[in-house]
């Protein structure tokens, strides 16, 4: 919709980028950078148009330094999108990006629908129609594309609990509503402490959902799987097979990644963070020893160890160690690499002898047994019962402001009732709270409460 | 053979609560104006419950009357008693409603159209529309008088092809033992409109006495009755009760074993009936698990001893109807005077009007109450004074008067049924109307009174009268802002007597009357030099006051709503070019032809991302 509302979202892909961008515009854009951005002479309002400033962003409400960014400013009409526009160079890196984010949004703008910056910049005469044309294809491609994520995220639970909260606001309204609509009929009201009790439940299953968002983050980011085992049992062999690619450096000299690679693959619809560690062992110099310092925080943050051994080799005593350091509640895969050498028997007996492990035999070098791999990290991150994975429900800051909105109204609604308000303002926010659930789902739930009254309730002449 | 029997500007088809009113409006708007019914002795009748107004209809009866129309001032002459409903909920979702002496209903409403300069009133069916060049030229009588007009408004209630069905009997007929019309739906068939099956019902009537009284629990209304036209202060009227009786094990029992003799269980039914109007083997069939239903029995009026079965309507055979009411404590004798029906009726399929409430396929055709797929007296009148409006609009050559989501209840009624369409008899529920804090009753003069003097059909008298209370409320808000308390002992005493929290710091009344619970005359005690207000007028303070604050937030979703509606759609705009809207919306979108882009995105099918399409396409056309 076009509106005179101010928007931002974060401008750059996200990613491990070193500096990322968020853009606010908008008649209140000035405004917005005001109460978040300090420098050392100016306010934000007082600084020359279409300058780069450097400075601060803080949390107005804790008055907490966020990070250290430059700022444009940038005036109307001579901007992308026409209308007044701000954007903060921050430095990468989703979490601090993130934070900025929401304290932008905090402050008196919403976040940007996909396209909506280059539609803006339509409407106001920024570009042409021959462009429009394109855009008008963006966005129906975005909707799209944005569909297709929807589906795949409200099949599974999210549409599951938005519903079951939706449902049981539309049976509290209804509820309501049909004493309104038939005050004679023996329908018993609800009392004040009734609908103060459904509203808890409701408030308290919408702030679970809401703190699934984190996790839903992680998701995003991808499944972190860390590939760890001792220098040269071809991890980063291991890491470009299941890449399809050669990123990783690999020679045969022991200890040549040092640095931890990243690289984000799709299994089966899921992103996974794929890690190759640095060989983890014991060593003096100072390069690898921050490589392997890190190896072991990635290993704490993994789901699943894919912890790689050279099959051809009696296990030694590195092998043991790095082993032993791997937490055991961890999914762990023992992946017997370099099978197109000769199998030493004792090591295979020693990964057959311990339970609760996967054993995959591999060639690396070759790509052998590879989809096992795949088909295994698959089977453990969508099935596992006690999957953090299954409780991570909202993905999405839309969903997750939407969720926030439903949230504070179902808190005013209690707290009009608590102050003795009646029932017609009262309902007013539990309606708002059933439409940001309908937005979330993309339905118009103007009729359903209607609906659920003829469903459940015998009334009418 | 067909002969000119004369010329008219208007005319009106149908006398029915839609059709009085829109005569009504046309004629005071100065065209001559002809009012066609089947039976001028069921002119304005009720032949379903007696009563106006009530949850969602009492806001519409006091719009009516705040346009200038008729029904509030008609029924405030023959109520036999009245009640403000959800007086505990707010006052956003209060409604009155008032038992009516049908017959003198009818019989004043009557003499007011008798009475009215420009109108006049014949008995005749109009069985055939005359139109030439896709505009309206005049329609002929079931005795071939052919009348010219400039505009025609249908009214046709539950007559087009009424179809009577009681149990297993069923005959052609319209409601209340009167004729139907079967021939105007041909004319619209032929004229290209797509017509609805629509159902309803209504219960039984019994003799009076035969009821046993000591049985049933009595019911009066208010003792202080809130009139429904703002030309009304205080109200005279003979009180007369209604009774609440159950049904109870027996009668279910007697309507289970013969439920295989109901049309609607046998499929002998084809229209669609309304949910909220279920008859009495539906709801125990659907709500089996309930133990008793209510009824409430009403009276018909002063001169009669005919009394209404609320709660019981019917399509069971009428020896099934005697047998179950009979089970029910008090009716053991009960004597029915009129069984309980349903009736089919012809209805047009109302996306094919415009929120004007012309039809888009004939220019000058009007269309107003049961046509449209509504339900309810009420429904009824509400559209046939936006109907005599605007077709005295249209003679005129004037704009059509357009009410919206925003500024009245009969504004949602119109947008939902011309936008949505309907697929049941339509009711209006306040749960309908998304801005009801701003749309009450208690306001409906001060958001269309200016209105219905612009369009000729308030008195200046009147006009200057509501402006004077209007100003009145003002006054007093504004006094009541420097009136402060201050936080003494005396003062925060008679606060605890109020039931609410002391006070810290000095406030206003104003501010006091922010509270929940107290209301205007709580705080006389703070304000001993206030000016005497009439009853009207103080609660319209000490409800302005309440409401401000949520008031002013629904304000601004009022703004973005609007920004939709200023949004406007190009009549000739062809959705089939526009490649990227998917092709339901593409098709909803050609048939409904909205006029603007918030029409737009309340039609089922029309998603978001379709909104966004057109909102493209509209700046692109602009270029």
């Amino acid at each position: 919709m076009i509106s005179k509302d101010t928007i931002a979202a974060i401008a750059t892909s996200i990613g491990q980028s070193g500096v990322s961008i968020i853009r606010i515009s908008g008649e209140g854009a000035f405004n917005v950078a005001e109460r978040l951005f300090r420098s050392k002479n100016k306010s934000f309002l007082d600084l020359s148009k279409n300058s780069i400033t450097h400075g601060f962003i803080i949390d107005p409400k804790t008055n907490k330094e966020i990070d250290e960014v430059l700022i444009s400013k940038m005036v109307s009409p001579n901007t992308y999108t026409g209308e007044d526009t701000v954007e903060i160079n921050c430095h990468g890196g989703i979490g601090v990006t993130k934070e900025i984010l929401n304290v932008v949004i905090n402050n008196g703008c919403r976040l940007a629908e996909g396209g909506e910056f280059t539609k803006r910049a339509f409407l106001n005469g920024k570009i042409d129609l021959v462009q429009a044309e394109a855009i008008s294809d963006i966005i129906t491609a975005r909707t799209k594309e944005f569909k297709q994520t929807a589906l795949d995220s409200l099949k599974g639970k999210l549409s599951e609990k938005i519903g079951d909260i939706k449902e049981d606001i539309i049976n509290l309204l209804s509820h309501l509503e049909v004493t309104i609509q038939y005050p004679e009929y023996d329908i018993e009201d609800l009392t004040d402490e009734e609908i103060k009790e459904i509203l808890v439940t409701i408030k308290e299953k919408l702030k679970k959902l809401i703190s699934t968002f984190d996790k839903g983050e992680i998701l995003k980011d991808g499944v972190n799987i860390a590939i760890v085992g001792k220098p040269n049992v071809g991890k980063s062999q291991l890491l470009n097979q299941l890449l399809g690619s050669e990123k990783a450096i690999v020679t045969d000299e022991a200890g040549t990644t040092r640095d931890v690679v990243d690289e984000m693959i799709n299994i089966g619809g899921i992103p996974v963070k794929l890690s190759d560690t640095a060989g983890i062992r014991d060593t003096s110099s100072k390069v690898e020893r921050i490589g392997i310092e890190k190896s072991k925080s990635i290993m704490k943050s993994a789901k699943v160890i894919l912890f790689v051994v050279d099959s051809s080799q009696k296990l030694d005593k590195d092998d043991i160690e790095i082993f032993e350091n791997i937490d055991k509640d961890k999914k762990i895969i023992a992946v017997l690499n370099k099978t197109d050498l000769k199998l030493n028997e004792e090591t295979e007996v020693f990964f057959n002898e311990i339970k609760d492990i996967e054993v995959i035999k591999i060639s690396a070098l070759n790509g052998e047994n590879i989809e096992k791999i795949y088909k295994k990290i698959y089977n453990i991150i969508s099935n596992s019962e006690n999957n953090e994975l299954n409780d991570v429900l909202v993905s999405n800051e839309r969903h997750k402001n939407l969720l926030n909105n439903a949230y504070e109204s179902v808190e005013n609604a209690l707290g009009n009732l608590d102050m003795g308000f009646e029932v017609d303002l009262v309902s007013i926010d539990i309606n708002n709270a059933l439409e940001s659930l309908g937005e979330i789902t993309g339905e118009n739930t103007s009729d359903q409460v209607i609906e659920d009254i003829f469903k459940n309730f015998c009334v009418g002449k | 053979m067909e002969f000119n029997a004369g010329e008219y500007d208007v005319i009106v088809i149908g006398a029915g609560h839609a059709g009085c009113e829109a005569a009504l409006a046309s004629a005071r708007k100065g065209c001559k104006t002809l009012l066609l019914t089947l039976n001028l002795d069921a002119l304005a009748m009720m032949p379903c419950n007696p009563s106006i107004g009530g949850t969602g209809k009492g806001h519409l009866v006091r719009e009516i009357d705040a346009l200038g129309g008729e029904m509030g001032k008609v029924i405030d002459k023959t109520f036999l008693q009245s009640k403000t409903l959800n007086t505990a909920k707010g006052v956003a979702v209060q409604s009155l409603r008032a038992q009516a002496d049908k017959k003198k209903y009818q019989q004043v409403m009557k003499y007011v159209i008798e009475n009215t300069d420009n109108l006049d009133l014949k008995q005749q069916e109009a069985v055939k529309l005359l139109v030439e060049d896709g505009k309206i030229k005049g329609v002929v009588t079931h005795t071939h008088a052919v009348y010219d007009a400039k505009a025609v408004i249908i009214c046709s209630g539950t007559y087009l092809k009424g179809k009577i069905i009681i149990g297993d009997v069923s005959y052609s007929g319209g409601p209340n033992g009167i004729f139907p019309a079967n021939k105007l739906s041909e004319s619209l068939k032929e004229l290209g409109f797509e017509l609805l099956r629509l159902k309803t019902g209504t219960p039984a009537r019994v003799n009076k006495r035969s009821i046993d009284f000591s049985k049933v629990e009595i019911q009066y209304g208010d003792k202080e009755v809130t009139p429904f036209s703002f030309e009304n202060e205080t109200l005279e009227f003979d009180e007369q009760p209604c009774y609440l009786a159950y049904t109870n094990e027996k009668t279910h029992e007697v309507i289970r074993a013969n439920l295989h003799r109901s049309p609607l269980f046998s499929g002998d039914i084809e229209g669609t009936g309304p949910r909220y109007c279920p008859s009495i083997e539906d709801k125990i069939v659907r709500f089996s698990d309930k133990e008793r239903h209510q009824l409430f029995i009403e009276p018909e009026g002063l001169g009669t001893n005919e009394m209404y079965l609320q709660g019981m309507s019917s399509s069971l055979p009428e020896d099934v109807q005697l047998a179950f009411l009979r089970t029910i404590e008090g009716l053991e004798n009960v004597e029915i005077m009129r069984v309980a029906y349903a009736i089919e009726y012809d209805a047009i399929e109302p996306t094919q009007i415009k929120h004007s409430l012309e039809t888009k396929l004939v220019r000058g055709l009007f269309t107003a109450g049961q046509i449209n797929g509504t339900s309810g007296y009420e429904e009824a009148a509400a559209q046939g004074i936006v109907a005599g409006i605007n077709a005295a609009n249209y003679v005129n050559k004037k704009a059509p008067l357009i009410l919206n989501r925003t500024n009245s209840y009969i504004g949602v009624l119109i947008d939902d049924i011309t936008i949505k369409g309907t697929s049941e008899p339509y009711r209006m529920f306040t749960s309908r109307v998304e801005y009801r804090l701003m749309l009450r009753q208690d306001n409906a003069d001060l958001r269309l009174t200016p209105i219905g003097y612009e369009e000729g059909l308030i008195s200046e008298e009147r006009y200057l009268a509501l402006k004077s209370y209007e100003k009145r409320v003002e006054d007093e808000k504004e006094r009541l802002k420097s009136v402060k308390i201050k936080p003494n002992k005396e003062n925060n005493k008679m606060l605890e007597e109020l039931n609410t929290t002391p006070l810290k710091k000095t406030i206003s009344v104003y501010e006091l009357l922010k509270r929940p619970k107290i209301d205007y005359n709580d705080t006389a005690c703070f304000d001993k030099d206030r000016p005497v207000l009439k009853r009207r007028e103080y609660e319209q303070v000490q409800t302005q006051i309440k409401y401000e604050d949520y008031i002013l937030k629904q304000k601004q979703a009022v703004k973005k709503f609007k920004a939709m509606e200023e949004k406007e759609l190009p009549s000739d705009i062809n959705y089939d070019l526009i490649k990227n809207l998917r092709l339901e919306a593409r098709q909803k979108l050609n048939k409904i032809r909205p006029a603007n882009i918030g029409q737009a995105s309340r039609i089922s099918g029309v998603s978001p991302s379709d909104i966004n399409v057109l909102l493209i396409e509209l700046v692109k056309m602009k270029e």
